[in-house]
């Protein structure tokens, strides 16, 4: 049949257009398509590796970070029941040393309540003894005016020398 | 912008012309009906080799790209054709180039049942099944001729070269560019193209192979969908056309092939003497049927679908031919099932550029199977040969 015989003519046109084609193409099309999608995958691949690197990094970052905050808050409370340690020993101490400073006062005013109360009984007594002197001279003045009154004082003094 | 606009307008002219085409065999089956000289046998006759020549018409090559014709008022066809330009050599005279215009007066050899041109310069066209140029003084002629097929060619390639050097602008501005618009659709089937038939068949040589899987595939799938076009020329449809693709397979095949292949097509292992000569036979004829396959696959689907949607249009002119209300019926169903063959043609452009493609590169595979690197094949090599 007719149909089945291929003509020249038309093998030649096919033949030409087809090896114009595959070099134009072949260099301006398929090689930068071929060479970019090559590219963007191996790009697309780099990315989501990075990106799988990244987030691994940040996992490990959180857990440290956690750790980290754990540690944190034991030495916080570490701290708190030291600085509650050393409160507490300090009001200790302070009250001590109020109730010894307080006892010294105490005592350093009782004996200048001492002291003062000797001197002014020391005084009163010599006040006393003044005036008990002045009075004793005055009655022994009124007494010893009269001889009557001499003589008894000097018998007197004589008892008082024979009791003793 | 500009390839839009020229699209539709391509569109729109072809779908005239169809319409154009359609509206004229309708005033043909008409017109014997109003001459009351034509006998009722007669016109029945007529209209059945018309039918086979608009159908072969259709899917042969031509010199001239024919649209429609009109018919005047005595009755006299008035074609709308574009000339093509004829380019003929002949061992004597040389080349010699004219359009294709030069052949208008046709007259009918019944006895061949061909129609046979005017001559000019020595020369005329013989219509049969195809045309072909003769010589008067029976010399050799080589047929050259920009015809419709090759124009058609012409059209897809600058198409497709158009096509692709835009698709491919964009990767000036690096790999890591988002792709857009026309790009994603090339995009998806070269990747298709790598991933589906180049890396499974050819393995770590795939890379090498791309440019010219993609180019077949291209070049099929664009010329296929060119001839789907109302008006279009069965450029795949041609066996000239699908014996160089063939060819153009077979040759990187062979050229690309290595000893494993040759030494287990003429000496294969572990084989009865008497077995093996058969074997080889075998094998050497199986080697030239892969690229005969590749070209009659191709051919016959493209003619066949070519042949299917015409016979289907032409289903209404025959049934008009018998009576008008048939006809009138006919047309919806008819409409309906050529827009069905049309869509499944539009599968099947896609579907035999693939599969032409794809064996192109499962021969090119087996070509250069059996490496040192791929022991997995070669024992899958003996497997098969222990079978067969």
């Amino acid at each position: 049949m007719d149909l089945l015989t291929p003509e020249l003519g038309l093998f030649f046109w096919t033949l030409i257009a087809f090896l114009i084609v595959f070099i134009i193409l072949k260099k301006f099309a398929w090689k930068p398509i071929l060479k970019s999608l090559g590219e963007r995958e191996q790009g697309i691949a780099e990315s989501i590796s990075a990106a799988e690197r990244v987030k691994a990094e940040m996992s490990q970052l959180k857990s440290e970070n956690e750790k980290l905050m754990v540690q944190a808050r034991e030495e916080r409370t570490i701290m708190l029941r030291e600085a509650k340690e050393i409160k507490d020993k300090m009001i200790i101490e302070a009250k001590d040393q109020a109730k010894v400073e307080a006892n010294k006062i105490i005592m350093e005013a009782q004996a200048q309540i001492n002291q003062q109360k000797n001197a002014a009984m020391t005084e009163v007594k010599n006040e006393i003894g003044t005036l008990a002197l002045e009075v004793a001279e005055k009655i022994l003045r009124k007494q010893l005016n009269s001889a009557e009154g001499q003589e008894a004082y000097m018998s007197m003094l004589a008892k008082d020398i024979k009791l003793n | 912008m500009s390839c839009k606009r020229f699209l539709s307008l391509l569109v729109l002219v072809f779908g005239l012309f169809w319409q154009a085409n359609s509206s004229f065999a309708q005033t043909q089956e008409n017109s014997p009906a109003g001459s009351p000289a034509a006998a009722p046998i007669a016109k029945e006759e007529e209209k059945s080799i018309n039918i086979t020549e608009l159908v072969f018409g259709h899917v042969s090559d031509s010199h001239e790209w024919h649209f429609f014709s009109t018919t005047t008022a005595e009755g006299k066809e008035n074609p709308f054709a574009l000339p093509l330009p004829m380019i003929i050599y002949q061992s004597g005279k040389g080349l010699s180039v004219f359009l294709s215009n030069k052949f208008e007066e046709w007259h009918a050899n019944e006895a061949a049942g061909i129609q046979v041109s005017n001559s000019y310069e020595g020369l005329h066209i013989e219509k049969g099944m195809k045309e072909k140029v003769i010589a008067e003084d029976g010399s050799a002629v080589y047929d050259f001729s920009i015809t419709k097929n090759v124009l058609s060619m012409l059209i897809g390639v600058i198409l497709l070269l158009w096509l692709m050097t835009a698709a491919s602008k964009n990767y000036k501005y690096g790999a890591m560019n988002a792709p857009k618009g026309f790009q994603n659709f090339v995009e998806i089937i070269v990747i298709f193209i790598r991933d589906e038939v180049a890396k499974p068949n050819l393995g770590a040589k795939a890379v090498k192979f791309m440019p010219l899987l993609l180019t077949i595939f291209f070049f099929i799938w664009i010329n296929n969908l060119l001839g789907l076009l109302p008006g279009g020329a069965n450029f795949t449809g041609n066996i000239a056309v699908t014996a160089f693709l063939a060819l153009v397979a077979f040759i990187v095949m062979l050229a690309n092939s290595n000893k494993h292949f040759w030494s287990h097509l003429l000496n294969p292992p572990n084989v009865p003497f008497a077995v093996k000569i058969m074997l080889v036979i075998i094998e050497i004829m199986s080697l030239f049927i892969k690229p005969v396959a590749l070209m009659i696959r191709l051919f016959a689907n493209m003619l066949a679908g070519h042949i299917v949607i015409l016979s289907v249009i032409c289903i209404i002119f025959i049934f008009a031919g018998m009576s008008k209300v048939v006809g009138g019926v006919f047309v919806p169903i008819s409409l309906a099932f050529s827009v069905f063959m049309f869509m499944l043609e539009l599968l099947v452009a896609a579907i035999q550029a693939f599969i032409f493609t794809n064996l192109t590169a499962v021969f090119l595979g087996q070509a250069m199977e059996g490496d040192h690197s791929h022991d997995a094949h070669d024992k899958h090599a003996h497997d098969a040969h222990a079978h067969a």
